[in-house]
């Protein structure tokens, strides 16, 4: 049987008569990385909001760690990390004062932080005042927040936001290290290509509706209607071949004849399939988030 | 309490790097003591600056410390983390208004020796300090939690400053003002402490004080629970 850390079912939500979230239905399992991927607007926040007990929902339910998110006490919040998209650090304090402070909040020993610092690459920065780091060392250090307390839950909303190359991989390190230790990560992102290295399963989501739900590969598979192979020889010929037996002799002769320089499917990504059923691009929304 | 107190520590580490809010706490008390040994006239009222001064730090530096703090928080997303950490609004208000208080009744100290207060005289001025630095932080409160921002925080505090901690001074030039100042709790408090050596508290001025903070609560009770604090 499937251990579920979350579990929402039908929940509706709306602020002053305005739908932000309709009748969504999906599960979290324990020990993975879910991503609820859309564009701002789409209540990803409100979703967090919810299942963090920070706002009650009109309609439907949801559970977290086998309790109820309108029921959640102090034993089900020290079991869970929580990292919001800008950041919420005390900016005059130093790094160190920072994990200091939430020690004493999550009952938690000091002694922890050094360590905590190292796994994450803030050790030498301790003493510098969160004002002076940078974008990422912010994102590094409000995630060393979010699971200084040994949590079984992470919601991270949108954790790699503006962030360098470097740095996200750093952070999709540190994830997957919380992932290889148990912990189940349930992020937001409209980055797509982070959805799709890091995340188990993903929802998209488009103006309060779950319009997508799988493992990223599968969802890609699905919306795979070309079902072609583009092959790119080394003599710079781009070959397109139908996704099948008849193909098969085809690219053995490329191959026999050392021809072939790359070959791919034309499965979509995440992206192109948010657009087909939205028509719409992710990062286009941002454009018109004030109609949202 | 844990919370609390950990909350209480944070803000007293912050108080040296939080310019804002650390220049309210020294200001009147610094103003004192220079006013006090630089200007003396001849006829002026014992302890003119020590009890003038002390009216208006109890009508403005809880005030804007309090929103300050809040507003900041809510703006910097700080205080919804701290939410989200399980942190009972309750605690975080307790643990930042008795900051503010103990901050505040170190610059009561100022006063009380500036003003050569002896032991009773002490005692009651402080407990006259702490009743005023209670109503300024309900009120105060209230700002706090109904501002998004800093910048919105500020544009209501300083009118509501203003009224609290200038009325007592305007009232001691034209009745009409000294008539209608009598409703506010720092009026209150700037007679009592201008009368400190013969205390005379009749009931009425007690019932406005505790009329002005019940009111102050209201507006608190109501601000919460349409804003709330995160």
């Amino acid at each position: 049987m499937i251990d579920y850390a979350i579990i929402v079912k039908d929940m509706s939500h709306e602020f002053s008569k305005k739908r932000v979230l309709n009748k969504i239905t999906f599960q979290v399992e324990q020990g993975e990385i879910f991503g609820l991927l859309g564009p701002s607007g789409a209540g990803k926040t409100t979703l967090i909001k919810i299942l963090t007990g920070q706002l009650h929902q009109n309609s439907g339910y949801s559970q977290l760690l086998g309790t109820d998110t309108n029921c959640l006490g102090a034993k089900e919040y020290k079991q869970i990390g929580v990292m919001i998209d800008n950041f919420g650090l005390y900016e005059r304090l130093s790094v160190y004062s920072n994990l200091a402070f939430y020690a004493d909040i999550y009952h938690v020993s000091k002694s922890k932080i050094p360590d905590i610092l190292k796994s994450i690459g803030l050790y030498d920065a301790k003493n510098i005042a969160v004002l002076k780091l940078s974008k990422g060392m912010k994102n590094r250090l409000s995630l060393a927040r979010a699971f200084m307390n040994d949590v079984k839950i992470l919601f991270l909303d949108e954790p790699t936001s503006g962030l360098d190359p470097v740095t996200t991989r750093e952070i999709h390190d540190i994830l997957i290290e919380q992932k290889k230790k148990g912990v189940t990560i349930f992020l937001t992102t409209h980055n797509m290509f982070e959805a799709e290295s890091l995340c188990d399963h993903v929802a998209l989501l488009n103006q309060g509706n779950i319009i997508e739900f799988g493992k990223p590969a599968d969802i890609c598979r699905k919306y795979n209607h070309l079902n072609r192979l583009q092959i790119m020889l080394k003599n710079g010929v781009n070959v397109e071949l139908e996704n099948g037996s008849k193909a098969a002799l085809s690219i053995k002769e490329y191959l026999e004849q050392d021809m072939i320089e790359t070959i791919h499917s034309t499965e979509p990504t995440l992206e192109s399939v948010f657009i087909e059923l939205t028509g719409r691009g992710l990062n286009e929304y941002g454009k018109y988030d004030c109609y949202i | 309490m844990g919370n609390m107190i950990a909350i209480f520590k944070k803000q007293v580490k912050e108080t040296w790097k939080n310019k804002t809010v650390f220049i309210q706490f020294i200001m009147f008390p610094i103003l004192t003591v220079i006013m006090n040994y630089a200007i003396q006239i001849e006829g002026m009222p014992k302890n003119f600056f020590v009890n003038l001064f002390a009216t208006m730090y109890i009508g403005m530096t809880p005030l804007i410390s309090i929103t300050a703090i809040i507003a900041e928080e809510k703006e910097k997303n700080t205080l919804r983390v701290l939410m989200m950490s399980n942190v009972k609004p309750y605690e975080y208000l307790l643990g930042v208004g008795s900051y503010i208080w103990f901050v505040c009744m170190m610059g009561a100290v100022v006063f009380c020796i500036v003003g050569e207060y002896q032991s009773k005289e002490a005692v009651i001025f402080l407990i006259i300090m702490t009743i005023g630095i209670l109503a300024s932080l309900l009120i105060g409160a209230a700002i706090g939690t109904c501002s998004k921002t800093q910048m919105m925080a500020t544009s209501i505090t300083v009118p509501v400053m203003m009224i609290f901690s200038f009325l007592p001074m305007l009232s001691l030039f034209n009745s009409t003002i000294s008539k209608i100042a009598r409703f506010v709790y720092s009026e209150q408090v700037s007679i009592m402490i201008n009368q400190l050596e013969n205390l005379h508290i009749c009931f009425t001025d007690i019932l406005i004080i505790i009329i002005n903070m019940l009111i102050a609560f209201s507006f608190f009770v109501i601000a919460y629970k349409k804003c709330g604090l995160s």
